[in-house]
């Protein structure tokens, strides 16, 4: 767990980047310090690393406070990913990777063993291990510089704004191999970005910051976008935050229906399309188990008829959704009307939405 | 072309105290005494500077100095001050001709290095001193080379002047030619000189290959 408390970082020219921020980063958890640019994310995160040293306030880690601890010790014991990967450019990756473990006086070879497990963690063909940074794409680099803040095994990430610079599909994959490396290890992990999108996605709790580096509102991104505290939050989301948030709601709820008879399976029952006068209409499909209501709606509206299709793992059909089915879903999940009432009360719900309503 | 004929072509330019084997070996002493003073003074001078940032307008002060000062003139000045007889009226002008280039070139080099690299490497929990040997000197390499080159080369083809104060070197062909119009020698010994230089270029090249590595070399 990662403490603020009241913590203010004022510069030397006299900017106040954070003012008397307090929050909590539980551990094993991902959280996101989001807002637009200049908030004073990057101060917050770096004040955690001691990287920049608080002007007031205490940061504790598990109930220490860093400023008690030497900060190269400190460091070394925290994971830390910025935006350009900040790889060491003359030495082969594989010897980037094993930085922190050789500083720890690992013995060479088991250093560089360690590395060439992260580097398969992240994805990484080991081939890459013997070139220099200059030779892998912005991407790979990236992951590289993951698998370097993970080298020593550390419990806590700090990750500043690091698939920014990454072309959105690259982002995308980077983004998913974060939430399954996350799966499995169950980092304290403190997240910068200042893309709401991606802070909904990573973020089992979100900090929304605004200018100043005032806690704007804390809460899991469900939350977030169907009780925005305040206008500044409301337009910080964007628009659609309805439909997004459907995305946290699991469609194991939607009652399924037997197939009907115009929908066409091969032997296998995996389907084919929906039959109509000259052959087959295009379908969607939606795994009830894994996939969200907004999957499933996603799915309906991809058919012509509507009804969406609910395949296991496999891909086997076990049924469809209408859109009464759907609908019935839907209401149950609707935010409530008085929404406008409800702002800035200032609370800050730490539970994880996506695990609470699955 | 008969005038090089004329001087290496002359057996007796072979040998003997004034023979060009001698001739070659006292230029390199005094240029390899310089040279190594000089990068003893200046590398770790620059790398301090480079890292902290204290310091700065040494190198500017250096820099400009290297262009005001006329190596001669320094010569003639250290030669009233303290007169001849040993080799200090020649290497105090060449340390002081070889600092600049490998001053400012380390300590631009170290500069240089991209921010995000300095700062990935503190926080990676390196210490002040690990960020700047391990990273930073590697990282700064080739332009610190560069200096150390610009440097050698630059003691090599001045290392001349030593003939004016009476001592040896490649200069005194060119002096003792010029007094005695044997102009054969005069050229003779430049030719000698530049191609020292040219040596030391090479030098550098193959240093350059085996110490600087891959990954920063192709980066420059
Ligand atoms: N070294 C510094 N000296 C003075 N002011 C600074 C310094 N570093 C940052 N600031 C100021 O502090 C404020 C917060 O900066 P910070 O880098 O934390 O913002 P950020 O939220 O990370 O922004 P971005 O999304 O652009 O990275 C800004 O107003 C910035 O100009
Ligand atoms: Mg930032």
């Amino acid at each position: 767990m990662i403490t603020f408390e009241g913590v203010t970082k004022r510069y030397p020219d006299g900017t106040v980047a954070v003012d008397d921020l307090s929050l909590q980063a539980p551990t094993g958890a991902i959280t996101v310090f989001v807002g637009p640019s200049g908030c004073g994310k990057t101060t917050s995160l770096r004040m955690i690393n001691r990287m920049i040293d608080a002007t007031s306030g205490r940061i504790l880690l598990d109930d220490q406070d860093v400023r008690a601890i030497d900060p190269p010790t400190l460091r070394r014991g925290i994971g830390y990913v910025i935006q350009q990967a900040g790889l060491f450019p003359h030495r082969k990756i594989v010897d980037n990777v094993a930085t922190v473990p050789y500083l720890l006086g690992w013995d060479k070879r088991k250093a560089r063993a360690r590395a060439m497990e992260l580097l398969e963690l992240v994805g990484l063909d080991s081939r890459l291990a013997g070139r220099y940074p200059f030779q892998l794409s912005g991407g790979q680099q990236q992951r590289v510089g993951v698998a370097r803040a993970l080298a020593a095994d550390p419990p806590v990430l700090l990750m500043d704004e690091p698939f920014s610079a990454v072309d959105p599909i690259v982002r995308a994959s980077l983004q998913e191999e974060l939430l399954h490396l996350q799966s499995e290890l169950h980092k304290t992990i403190v997240f910068v970005t200042h893309d709401i999108d991606e802070a909904i996605k990573l973020g089992d709790t979100v900090a929304v910051l605004r200018v100043g580096g005032h806690l704007a509102q804390m809460a899991g991104p469900a939350t977030l976008l169907s009780e925005p505290a305040d206008d500044f939050v409301r337009e910080f989301l964007g628009k659609d935050r309805g439909i997004r948030r459907l995305s946290f709601v699991p469609a194991k709820g939607v009652r399924l229906g037997s197939a009907p008879a115009d929908l066409v399976v091969d032997d296998d029952t995996r389907p084919l399309g929906w039959r109509s006068n000259g052959g087959l209409l295009p379908y969607g499909i939606f795994d009830p188990e894994r996939d969200s209501l907004r999957a499933a709606l996603d799915a309906a509206l991809l058919s012509p008829n509507g009804t969406a299709i609910a395949v296991d793992g496999d891909g086997h059909v076990i049924g469809v959704a209408t859109r009464d089915a759907l609908d019935e879903v839907l209401r149950r999940h609707a935010t409530g009307p008085d929404e406008q009432a409800r702002e800035s009360d200032g609370e800050v719900p730490v539970t994880d939405p996506r695990r609470a309503e699955s | 072309m008969n005038w090089l004929i004329d001087f290496f072509g002359n057996a007796a330019n072979w040998s003997g105290s004034d023979g060009i084997p001698t001739r070659i070996l006292e230029h390199l002493e005094f240029s390899a005494a310089a040279f190594l003073i000089a990068a003893v003074i200046a590398a770790p001078l620059g790398l301090l500077i480079g890292h902290t940032g204290r310091g700065a307008f040494i190198v500017v002060v250096s820099a400009n100095a290297a262009r005001a000062l006329p190596t001669l003139g320094l010569l003639v000045l250290v030669v009233l001050l303290i007169g001849v007889g040993t080799v200090l009226p020649v290497l105090i002008p060449l340390v002081v001709l070889a600092v600049p280039p490998i001053l400012v070139n380390t300590y631009e080099g170290v500069r240089g290095v991209d921010a995000d690299l300095r700062d990935a490497a503190y926080g990676m929990g390196l210490r002040g001193r690990q960020v700047l040997f391990k990273v930073l000197t590697p990282s700064a390499l080739p332009l610190i080379l560069l200096g150390l080159r610009l440097s050698a080369i630059q003691v090599v083809s001045t290392a001349s002047v030593a003939a004016f104060v009476g001592l040896g070197g490649l200069g005194r062909f060119i002096i003792d030619g010029l007094a005695t119009k044997t102009y054969s020698d005069v050229i003779g010994g430049a030719v000698l000189i530049a191609l020292l230089a040219l040596a030391v270029q090479l030098g550098f090249t193959l240093l350059n290959r085996v110490v600087v590595s891959p990954g920063v070399r192709q980066v420059r």
